[in-house]
């Protein structure tokens, strides 16, 4: 049986891990390669960076930090943040990166998406979605880390994105980002019923019941989440092992 | 020894020489890993690796974009019968032809198909993430325990006209052939080179393959 991903999102800015794992053998915290390698043998099914590097000039330390991740660690990486051209997503699967997520660049040339699918397959081709609830059952996407609304329909821009070729969503509510109330599984089933892609839940995990809600509830394939784990609350041992003991298939 | 990465610019050419470089780094008798599409070193490889993700009829014109280079794979592969692994696409591209975007001619190495998943509506397709493989006895699958989960990324599948060219399935959730064999030629559905610790058992266990 196909397995529920668990993937554990590092933020990188400037080559560095923002939030991190305080892991006490850890001898550099604020390693990206060190902390991957962690993940890596503790059971994580994929690795995500979201590389928040503000400024371009800093963006080339992004590329050596993925090159020694994939050197490292043997399960897929996906890296997002800042990808706006063919170009950019070419350095990162050159550099190792096996799937390269794109936000605002999407929105603003949906094109992007087709021509980016079509060169690299559909399964390096990640969307990322940032979804603010508006009113019931429905949703509008967030540009530019979610600092700039749009009045673009998330549902809408899922199955244009999806019919486009991309292989995944990945899908984040804004209103539970942060917040450790649990995935909004409404915008989740609503997604993840609507298109033939796998959706990843993103936002809100603060606890284990949290992940298999979003399985359950909302129909995510696969299940990210940051602080959590950033934070040495739960391993990712600690929610495999739960998310089996709730009959959900995970790799352990 | 010398073990040749094809490159005719597959996305997941880095993973895969940075998964073999890490097992070869443990093996006694190493092997000289050489990434390259020029054919005359592909004429003098005593191993053979051909990644490949995206399109099949993408993958097949690259590899026909370069002079020479499916002609040399075919004199080391059949004509001189040395070990071969295709990864993903890689792999479906030793079959007769793929339905994928059309019909499109392969390498014909194998007899079969490489034709759409068929799943259930409920199914998500591409078919992506950790699944189970069960598996016919064979070194190549040496030191892996039945139902061991590989990572798997496709849309597509090789469905081969002899069963005994299949050596592996999985279930999603009807019967998907996870690996192929004929002779010296050997080929992967899943990514050995993301399948963690028994990806790279795999990887060994070609590496230290002599076909008869």
């Amino acid at each position: 049986m196909l397995k529920k991903r668990i993937i554990p999102c590092l933020d990188v800015d400037r080559g560095r891990v923002v939030k991190g794992v305080n892991f006490v053998d850890l001898i550099d915290a604020g390693d990206p390669v060190e902390q991957a390698k962690i993940y890596n043998s503790e059971g994580a099914d994929e690795l995500c960076f979201l590389d928040i590097t503000a400024s371009s000039d800093d963006r080339e330390t992004l590329f050596e930090v993925v090159k020694k991740t994939a050197e490292n660690c043997f399960i897929p990486l996906t890296v997002g943040g800042g990808v706006r051209t063919i170009d950019d997503i070419s350095r990162l699967l050159h550099h190792g990166a096996d799937k390269v997520s794109i936000n605002t660049a999407a929105v603003e040339n949906i094109d992007l998406v087709a021509k980016a699918a079509k060169k690299y397959g559909s399964s390096t081709i990640v969307i990322a979605v940032d979804a603010k609830k508006n009113g019931d059952k429905s949703w509008n996407i967030f540009t530019h880390g979610g600092r700039k609304p749009t009045d673009i329909d998330a549902l809408e821009y899922c199955i244009e994105v999806a019919n486009l070729g991309a292989g995944e969503i990945l899908l984040t509510s804004m209103d539970r980002d942060g917040t450790k109330i649990g995935f909004d599984n409404e915008l989740l089933s609503t997604v993840s019923s609507s298109i033939d892609i796998p959706v990843i839940a993103s936002g809100g995990v603060g606890k284990l019941a949290h992940f298999a809600e979003g399985v359950l509830e909302g129909g995510a394939s696969a299940l990210l989440a940051a602080s959590i784990f950033h934070f040495g609350e739960y391993s990712i041992k600690d929610v495999k092992t739960y998310l089996a003991e709730q009959n959900i298939a995970v790799r352990i | 020894m010398k073990l040749v990465i094809i490159n005719y610019g597959s996305g997941n050419l880095h993973s895969v020489h940075k998964a073999i470089e890490a097992v070869n780094n443990n093996l006694e008798n190493p092997y000289e890993i050489i990434v390259t599409n020029t054919p005359s070193e592909i004429l003098n490889a005593d191993k053979l690796v051909l990644p490949g993700v995206g399109a099949f009829q993408d993958c097949k014109n690259a590899i026909h974009k370069i002079d020479g280079l499916f002609e040399c794979l075919e004199q080391v592969v059949i004509g001189e019968k040395k070990a071969f692994m295709g990864i993903c696409v890689g792999m479906q591209l030793l079959a007769e032809k793929s339905l994928e975007f059309g019909e499109c001619e392969g390498f014909g190495w194998i007899p079969g198909e490489v034709i759409k998943i068929e799943a259930p509506a409920d199914y998500k397709i591409p078919h992506m993430g950790w699944n189970e493989v069960t598996f016919r006895n064979h070194e190549l699958l040496n030191n892996i325990s039945q139902n061991t989960d590989f990572y798997f990324v496709h849309s597509y599948y090789f469905r081969t006209q002899k069963n005994e060219n299949c050596i592996a399935t999985t279930k999603y959730p009807n019967s998907i052939t996870a690996a192929v064999l004929k002779e010296n030629i050997f080929g992967t559905q899943f990514h050995p080179e993301k399948s963690h610790n028994n990806g790279k058992q795999i990887i060994t266990n070609f590496l230290e393959w002599e076909p008869s």
